[in-house]
């Protein structure tokens, strides 16, 4: 989901709260992957792993996205390791930046990298994607870039998150299903190439659906201050609910001005929007009733063995980042298998066999079914949750 | 009708917010004849410690906004004593650019405190508005900031109108030089004037959050560089100029998001200000005003 190209993004991690407080500074944070090359899994010390790399910010304004990713590498490695096939993974940052992110590949391509689960943030995986596909090819996954571009004309490059298109169009397919009689406002950040993404192909289908468009309100990252004026206006055209594909914290400004001014009006978000209870201060009775569409809810049965696991190792709540990249690595496992490759398979091989077994398998995964077309796109059923009593209900 | 007054209701409170700040701007200004970038990050200062004093202290919001000024104003003359003295005798340049290190320093300091984790502010007003003026979009916050901005200008009116230390200001703002011959305390003079200037950023800042809730430590950039730009617009150094300057640009803000296009409301704000500056360039007071604070 993430779109972030390393300049700035509201939001920022929670670690460096704690590390803030305790004064160690920005640069310094490394929680959960306890350093910037950690190595994990079992079956590390007689050097014959599956060896997976993972790259993402660990430190910075988008290390939160970073940790999780890389965690839930880790705790991949760790579970779906076997005694036949022993899993080790090793996380490099990157900073949520494209040049850094391709040195973090070349590094992990030294160490002896497999198969990458990675870059995090869709500006680096753009610039990564482009040297995994080129010769030597390695293959690669990213649990979170979400722009059609990572993938596009490349043999050896796949997606574990739904890419923005996709997620627009099961957006309107969803409000067509549940909220057919509703008029709609789409609310978005024309300087965010996820929440655009999102909006573009949500408008499209939403045309072909029928679905009653009557107002479309943005704004950009300078200006997601106060939201009275599109307000204002989305209530004058009528429109009795919003689809707001952008990030939590102007989605918790849009609520508390939305209810200032005594607007009552259904809300759905995407994937960006997960996140949103966990504002400081923010007052989360003005969530209740939110609808949102994420493929990962923390508060499910099914996940209960996962939550528990991450939050034992890494002392918090997993959020999808963690579970997508935790489902990646279950993927290429399974297309190991499936491809019938050696555990010492050279990456070049790797990189030109596991692209057929990936889209030929079905992986029962935590954020849904996945399966993969020959793009290298996922495919999964879109979850919609609302939120009640601060919690994610199927909706 | 009723929707254009509730953009102009919009407007009118943004503007007062912008107003206050311009305000603080304008006061030092034209008093120490210096451009205070680290204004809008003082401003953030402010509400951070707001946040904390009612989310972490569970005190009442009217002591957090008395803990908010009385910090904003230490803050303010220890900034002035630390950053901006020992420049007294240097070119202007070396002041601004010594401000704008402040403002990175603020900045960054407060993301070392309370982390870049954007927090939601909680407003510090909560009473209920008749129901026929919330139909236009009037909230307790838009009373309280209007009502603040007005109250405010008129007691800096008063103030660097009818007081010994107005005068003196004044004095200091004229010249200098002659302000010191004729026995006036010339740098504490100017102390006072960053006092005041940031304990009005305090308050700019509770009343920003609580009108626009997202509290990080850029906070204060945006509304900042819009609130020197209402001053510029007014006329800086004038107080009158700052208070039009701001509602004006507040409404203007308001008028080009509703009725031309959300995402070009910021440059039109801007062009709006380069024509103005083009016909007037002193600024819509700047002229007419002789008396600068």
């Amino acid at each position: 989901m993430s779109s972030l190209t390393g300049t700035f993004n509201p939001v920022m991690n929670r670690r460096s709260v704690i590390a803030g407080v305790a004064g160690l500074g920005a640069t310094s944070i490394l929680a959960g992957c306890s350093d910037s090359a950690s190595e994990g899994g079992s079956g590390a010390s007689d050097g014959a792993a599956f060896k997976i790399g993972a790259i993402g910010p660990l430190t910075g304004a988008a290390a939160s996205y970073g940790n999780s990713v890389c965690n839930g590498v880790e705790l991949g490695c760790k579970d779906f390791s076997t005694d036949e096939f022993p899993l080790t993974s090793k996380a490099e940052d990157d900073v949520a930046d494209g040049e850094k992110s391709v040195n973090a590949f070349n590094s992990l391509a030294d160490w002896g990298m497999q198969a990458l689960v990675g870059p995090t943030t869709t500006g680096a995986s753009i610039a990564v994607a482009e040297v995994a596909n080129s010769d030597p090819k390695v293959f690669m996954m990213t649990p979170s870039a979400s722009s059609p571009d990572v993938t596009a004309n490349k043999t050896c490059v796949f997606q574990a998150c739904f890419n923005d298109p996709n997620q627009g169009e099961n957006a309107a397919v969803k409000l067509a299903e549940m909220f057919p009689d509703e008029k709609f406002v789409v609310f978005y950040n024309s300087g965010d190439p996820y929440s655009a993404g999102i909006r573009d192909a949500f408008v499209a289908k939403a045309a072909e659906l029928k679905l009653e468009v009557v107002d479309e309100e943005s704004f950009k990252d300078d200006s997601q201050t106060s939201f009275t004026n599109q307000l204002t206006k989305a209530k004058d055209a009528g429109a009795t609910m919003i689809f707001a594909p952008i990030y939590y914290t102007p989605a918790s400004v849009l609520l508390t001005n939305a209810n200032e001014m005594g607007y009552e009006v259904k809300m759905m978000g995407c994937d960006g929007m997960d996140g949103i209870l966990g504002v400081e201060g923010f007052d989360t009775s003005l969530a209740e009733g939110l609808f949102l569409m994420t493929p990962f809810s923390a508060d499910e049965e099914k996940n209960a063995d996962f939550v528990n696991a991450y939050k034992a190792a890494y002392d918090e709540v997993p959020d999808q980042f963690a579970a997508d990249a935790y489902d990646a690595v279950h993927a290429i496992v399974m297309a190991m298998q499936e491809a019938g490759l050696a555990i010492d398979a050279d990456p070049a091989e790797i990189a030109e066999k596991l692209p057929a077994a990936v889209t030929s398998i079905k992986v029962e995964g935590l954020t849904g079914t996945l399966t993969w077309n020959d793009k290298g796109e996922v495919e999964k059923d879109p979850m919609v949750y609302v939120i009640q009593d601060g919690k994610y209900v199927a909706a | 009708m009723t929707v254009f007054l509730q953009y102009l209701v919009n407007g009118l409170s943004m503007g007062s917010v912008y107003a206050i700040i311009a305000l603080g701007y304008t006061m030092v200004y034209g008093i120490a004849k210096m451009l205070n970038f680290a204004h809008g990050d003082v401003i953030m200062i402010g509400a951070y410690i707001s946040f904390c004093v009612t989310s972490y202290l569970g005190l009442p919001a009217v002591v957090s906004v008395l803990a908010a000024v009385v910090v904003c104003t230490v803050l303010g003359i220890l900034i002035e004593r630390l950053a901006y003295k020992p420049l007294r005798q240097a070119g202007p340049l070396a002041v601004l650019i010594t401000a704008i290190g402040v403002s990175y320093f603020l900045q960054n300091a407060a993301q070392l405190i309370w982390g870049a984790t954007p927090k939601n502010f909680t407003s510090i007003v909560s009473f209920q508005v008749p129901a026929f003026l919330k139909a236009y979009n009037v909230s307790a916050v838009s009373l309280v900031t209007v009502v603040a901005c007005l109250v405010i200008m008129a007691a800096l009116m008063w103030f660097t109108g009818k007081t010994k230390m107005g005068k003196a200001m004044r004095a200091c703002s004229e010249d200098k030089a002659a302000a010191q011959l004729m026995g006036i305390n010339v740098n504490r003079t100017i102390s006072m004037t960053f006092a005041i200037g940031s304990a009005l950023a305090a308050i700019a800042g509770v009343l920003l959050c609580s009108y626009s809730p997202v509290l990080q430590p850029t906070t204060g950039s945006m509304p900042g560089i819009k609130a020197f730009t209402a001053a510029v617009f007014g006329g800086i150094g004038s107080i009158p100029g700052a208070f039009v300057g701001g509602i004006l640009l507040g409404i203007i803000e308001a008028m080009a998001q509703a009725y031309i296009s959300t995402s070009l409301a910021n440059s039109i704000v801007f062009a709006v200000l380069i024509v103005v500056l083009l016909v007037k360039p002193a600024g819509l007071f700047g002229k007419y005003v002789p008396e600068k604070v």
